[in-house]
């Protein structure tokens, strides 16, 4: 156990010490994402298998902002999901049909009643308001350790979900407004309508993917330079160690509500591309299991580790959407038991969860500091600081 | 001759005061919000307080559900700093392990008086061993391989465990809810104190709760193996140089929880006669919140804790609607960390001292 343990933990990935074999990969892995879409059919499920990925890759990619790099554990992280995705439903659909607004739509949309907004002008804004309830959420926990936060966060993403669920006859019980339509859900929710190009239809998939596809790239450049920045910096040595950092001028209040809400405002964004992408914001997408996935992929990839992530994100939306439900699901039957593969999805994510820390904890394609960290215990930061200098 | 230089007290501004009383009274007044509230308008509707006396002793019998789980949470985290993610699931399997022993054993509602006593203490007693057992394995699992690594790993391993277990409920009885058959009239009304009707289910909590929950403390106190755990609270390193073995401690700290979750499983299957696989994660996280609320590591304050939110929880079932309880709850545990993190009684942790 400890030698299988020992050995798994010794694998290493291509490229993780030469920078120019890391860069060749990494313009080669884009290039063959944009190009991928014109193997499959327009309308092909494999096509939308990876919008999915893809929107996943964003919102993991935002988690790891705020449990990779400053390695604070947020267990709530479906709520900025939620934010957004009721911000595209409040903005760009008819729910509120007795408002007339309608801006940068086209003409067709522009003649139904509601509020209809470009996703354009929608991205933003759900990345505001959920950058904004990042800071809220963050404020509570900024003086509680490590573990209490996990817990404020995830009772922070049950209110939320609980407020979903029973906001469909007035808000938090007082009154009688719609806010969300409970579990039935904001359905339809107006597509995705860029400029220059025709506007999205649910039969066309190719402009779904690459829209994915350019805010997974606007979004992992984000990570890349702010891994890299001063804030970046800051955020690894709260998270290696807090009181240290305090001691050597790291505005810690600043630098984890920045975490909180730079990590939220992500997860709005891929909310707001997922509700038009499914054409429903409905309360049941906001479960605890959905932020339970995203930590999973991002443990499964490697804390902290950019590259990690990204494949960690789409091994789990593929096991999840294609290999569970197609490949193995009659696994159980076969072997003479009575159960679907599939209703047990979240076991098996948990099962992975506790296999990863236990046999590789620093992830598939490790961050180099967590790796000295698993490696050798917490006092391995240190060697590696003084090997460097 | 130096203590006479030391000034006597400095006065210290008049921010500081208010905050230090916030901090101390400021739970207190949260918490009594709602029964006031709710209080004064019986008073004035019905003029009296009948209603809300039924709720809160409805909320203690509750409550004393959410001490049992309460305690697990605490015995762990006072040892090993770690929040048990998987506790409540571990409760919601106690519950099935009872449910099933029902059928096995051929509990009916026609059971005569001495036949149920005595099949209802042996169903406790299993579902108290099979939880405990349970818990031990997960520890020796998934906690004890990562005792050095980032406090990170093993909270995601519990977390882990936590889908773990649901899972193993749900191929277990499927996801649906599951009636349990009514053994002891929960609701039959006993007595009737000043217009408070006291039930059958009452008094099980009652009685299964409270004889534990004095055992355990008195255990915790007194015996050996109670001393070494305590020892190994306050400083494992000098817990292992005075001969304690620290690995069997934390196992015998995680059975013990596993028991009392056992327990809990077995009333909370008898006094809601409703089980669900998914009812041990809002139970896990209510506990959680009364395990805060009394000072985490602290026994007595667990169950304090329990007793209070099950209060509070009764009131808003009662009052708000059962949907909103789980909003409410948790709104309560966030108010608990922004002004009182180390709980009523004071935690009882290495970290605080």
């Amino acid at each position: 156990m400890t030698a299988l343990a020992a050995r798994l933990r010794g694998v290493r990935a291509p490229g993780a010490d030469n920078p120019v074999v890391g860069k060749v990969l990494t313009a080669a892995a884009i290039l063959f994402a944009i190009l991928l879409p014109f193997a499959f059919d327009s309308g092909s499920g494999f096509i939308e298998d990876c919008a999915v990925a893809l929107f996943y890759v964003v919102m993991a990619l935002g988690l790891n902002i705020v449990v990779g790099f400053a390695g604070l554990l947020d267990l709530g992280y479906v709520a900025f999901f939620a934010f957004g995705a009721y911000t595209m439903g409040w903005f760009g659909s008819g729910w509120f049909n007795s408002a007339n607004i309608h801006i940068g739509v086209t003409e067709q949309l522009s003649k139904l009643p509601g509020i209809h907004l470009n996703w354009l002008l929608i991205l933003p804004l759900a990345a505001l308001i959920a950058a904004f309830m990042g800071a809220v959420l963050g404020f509570p926990t900024l003086r509680l350790r490590g573990d209490y936060i996990a817990i404020v966060t995830l009772a922070f993403g049950e209110i939320v979900h609980t407020t979903a669920v029973n906001s469909d006859e007035g808000v938090f019980g007082i009154g009688s407004f719609n806010l969300t339509n409970g579990r039935a859900g904001i359905t339809p929710v107006d597509k995705i309508d860029l400029p220059l190009v025709d506007r999205f239809t649910s039969l066309e998939l190719r402009p779904w993917y690459w829209t994915a596809l350019g805010l997974a790239l606007f979004v992992l450049f984000v990570n890349v330079r702010l891994r890299d920045s001063r804030l970046g910096r800051a955020w690894v040595a709260i998270r290696e160690d807090e009181v240290a950092a305090v001691s050597m001028g790291v505005p810690t209040v600043r630098v984890k509500l920045l975490a909180y809400a730079l990590g939220a405002a992500l997860g709005g964004m891929a909310g707001t591309f997922y509700s038009s992408f499914v054409n429903t914001v409905n309360a049941d997408q906001f479960e605890f299991s959905f932020s339970i996935f995203v930590l999973a992929m991002i443990i499964l990839g490697g804390l902290g580790s950019i590259p990690g992530v990204i494949v960690g994100a789409i091994a789990l939306t593929f096991i999840n959407n294609r290999l569970i439900p197609d490949v193995l699901n009659d696994l159980p039957s076969k072997v003479g038991l009575d159960f679907d593969l599939t209703e047990l999805g979240f076991g098996i994510f948990g099962f992975l969860l506790v296999i990863m820390m236990v046999l590789r904890p620093q992830g598939l394609i490790a961050e180099r500091r967590h790796k000295a960290e698993f490696a050798e215990g917490p006092e391995a930061g240190d060697a590696l600081v003084e090997t460097r200098a | 001759m130096e203590s006479a230089s030391i000034p006597a007290r400095p006065s210290r501004p008049r921010g500081e005061v208010v905050r230090e009383f916030i901090s101390r009274f400021g739970l207190l007044a949260i918490l009594l919000v709602m029964p006031v509230a709710y209080g004064i308008q019986d008073l004035q509707n019905e003029g009296d307080l009948g209603r809300l006396a039924t709720n809160i002793k409805d909320g203690l019998s509750n409550g004393a559900i959410w001490a049992l789980i309460a305690v697990g949470y605490t015995l762990v985290y006072g040892i090993i700093e770690l929040i048990n993610f998987a506790h409540g699931d571990l409760f919601m399997l106690g519950s099935f392990v009872a449910f099933s022993m029902m059928g096995t054993i051929g509990l009916t509602t026609a059971t005569g008086g001495l036949g149920l006593v005595f099949g209802l203490v042996l169903i406790l007693l299993i579902a108290m061993v099979a939880c405990g057992a349970l818990n031990t394995m997960i520890e020796r699992v998934a906690y004890r391989p990562l005792r050095s690594a980032p406090k990170l790993a093993p909270l995601i391993t519990a977390v882990g465990f936590s889908f773990i277990l649901r899972n193993v409920g749900l191929l277990w009885l499927g996801g649906s809810h599951h009636g349990v058959p009514d053994l002891i009239e929960s609701q039959h009304t006993l007595f009737t104190i000043i217009g408070v009707p006291f039930t059958n289910g009452d008094i099980l909590a009652l009685a299964v709760t409270a004889p534990l929950v004095v055992v355990l403390v008195n255990f915790i106190n007194f015996s050996r193996i109670g001393r070494a755990m305590r020892a190994t609270a306050q400083d494992p390193e000098a817990a292992r140089l005075m001969g304690i073995s620290v690995d069997t401690t934390i196992s015998f700290t995680f059975l013990l929880g596993g028991l009392m979750a056992g327990a809990a499983g077995l009333i909370s299957a008898l006094y809601q006669t409703d089980i669900w696989f998914e009812a041990g994660f809002t139970a896990g996280l209510i506990a959680f919140t009364a395990a805060v609320m009394g000072g985490i590591g602290n026994l007595k304050g667990a169950v304090i804790g329990g007793l209070i939110i099950g209060i509070i929880q009764q009131i808003s079932d009662n009052r708000i609607g059962t949907e909103w309880t789980p909003a409410i709850v948790f709104a309560y545990l966030v108010l608990i960390m922004v002004f009182r993190p180390q709980g009523i009684l004071g935690e009882q942790t290495r970290e605080a001292g």
